[in-house]
């Protein structure tokens, strides 16, 4: 499985939604990416990908598009094109 | 001035002249925001006759009774823009105040809580205990300040565990497992104090006879909620910290000050057992009498300002408590701004007057 993949499959499982409804979506865009919806994904990811989010980091998530670019940072590593 | 900008700067690094600055700037600047988005507030300027170019200091901005928010609804933003409705601790039957949240307040009460806390606990994210139930963050679409508490501080933890069921009890084969999978690494454990010291402490206590013991030499405890309950119990502060060490070695505790009509501006408790303004916010003890600001050392009623509140016009509020300033940029924790303790809720005659007539008069 690519990291793109298992990055969307983790948002479709979190949040049981559709893979048409990942692009654009927003933290709070939809009821269950609340604040309790916010810290699974995160631990999800981490999980997922076995890396530790900074506290920072966990904030910037904001959107589908941010927390690829937060996962491409150098501290994370994760290839997105991969 | 935007709040980003009061972000970038370390949050114990003003000194008093420094920080008057930027609270003149960025209050007065929330005050002609919410005089324009909030309609109710607006009335509430006009009918004291405040004029926001007359100010010199934030210290002269108006102040909002707490319980007003219990009272009116309160906002800066249209309905659609509401992400989150935040509601006050009260025993059942009690008017709740209500906070109203945009995506960027929100978010911003989330990184200042970080920002601050980070200064205490360092950044790295931890493995943490939450000592309360799990029931309590369950309800989704309304938060409790116990839940607004408890999810606030669990992005600090990595991984996370309830030490307790939903009957309050102990979960102490789950603790155990816990402590012995992040053996040797700084554990964070948050909860309310009182909880803390009933379900937790008053436990352990009970299986030590038993010859069950714990370590949390290695922990680092961030409690709130207030000392009401405990203080009826005679336990001290230093009582509180002095039992805790004994029956698990805990040693670093940190209390704090905060409530849900201000979150994120929490007040943190020193190395030095005094609890901390940060830049984000701050602390003004007024007179009873005639609400003049008091003296370091005198005792009066604690008005608080926020940098963050853009949503609900919530920067400048008179809260029910009791308080006395200690000292300014002076603390030998070496940070800079005010410290002060609490000394305990006004009682309950004492304001309703002022602040239910001066409710009443913009319904």
């Amino acid at each position: 499985m690519s990291n793109l993949e298992k990055y969307n499959k983790i948002f479709i499982s979190t949040f049981e939604i559709k893979a048409e409804e990942l692009e654009g979506l927003n933290y709070q865009g939809i009821s269950a990416w609340d604040s309790v919806g916010h810290m699974s994904l995160i631990s999800s990811l981490e999980n997922a990908f076995d890396i530790m989010f900074d506290t920072m980091d966990v904030i910037d998530f904001s959107s589908y598009e941010k927390g690829k670019e937060i996962l491409s940072k150098e501290e994370y590593g994760i290839d997105f094109n991969a | 001035m935007t709040f980003d900008e009061i972000m970038s700067i370390p949050p114990y690094s003003l000194n008093e002249k420094e920080k008057t600055k930027l609270l003149t700037k960025r209050l007065s600047e929330l005050t002609k925001h919410h005089a324009k988005a909030c309609p109710e507030y607006q009335r509430m300027l006009n009918s004291i006759g405040f004029d926001i170019e007359s100010i010199e200091s934030y210290k002269e901005l108006p102040f909002l009774p707490v319980r007003l928010f219990k009272e009116l609804v309160l906002k800066s933003i249209p309905q659609e823009d509401i992400v989150k409705t935040m509601t006050s601790s009260g025993t059942t039957g009690q008017a709740v105040s209500k906070i109203y949240l945009d995506r960027n307040t929100s978010a911003n009460q989330q990184k200042t809580m970080v920002k601050i806390v980070q200064e205490f606990t360092g950044s790295a994210r931890m493995p943490m205990i939450i000592i309360d139930c799990p029931n309590v963050v369950k309800n989704r679409a309304m938060f409790s300040a116990r839940g607004a508490g408890i999810l606030g501080f669990s992005i600090f933890g990595a991984k996370k565990i309830y030490a307790l069921d939903d009957e309050m009890r102990l979960d102490v084969g789950a603790l155990k497992s816990f402590l012995e999978e992040n053996k040797g690494q700084k554990i964070l454990l948050f909860g309310f104090t009182f909880m803390i010291w009933q379900h937790f402490y008053k436990e352990l206590l009970r299986l030590k006879e038993e010859g069950i013991t714990f370590d949390l030499s290695d922990g680092v405890l961030i409690h709130g909620g207030g000392w009401k309950k405990l203080i009826s119990e005679a336990v001290s502060h230093d009582e509180f910290h002095k039992r805790l060490e004994d029956i698990c070695g805990l040693k670093d505790i940190h209390d704090y000050y905060g409530m849900v009509e201000q979150t994120g501006c929490i007040y943190m408790e020193c190395e030095c057992g005094h609890l901390h303004a940060s830049n984000f916010s701050d602390v003004i003890i007024r007179r009873p009498i005639d609400f003049s600001e008091a003296a370091i050392g005198e005792t009066g009623i604690i008005q608080v300002v926020s940098t963050i509140p853009e949503s609900y016009p919530g920067h400048s509020l008179l809260t029910e408590d009791e308080g006395e300033i200690l000292g300014v940029d002076d603390c030998p924790c070496g940070r800079k701004g005010k410290y002060f303790k609490i000394n305990g809720r006004l009682k309950n005659a004492e304001i309703r007057g002022c602040s239910d007539t001066y409710a009443d008069k913009f319904r």
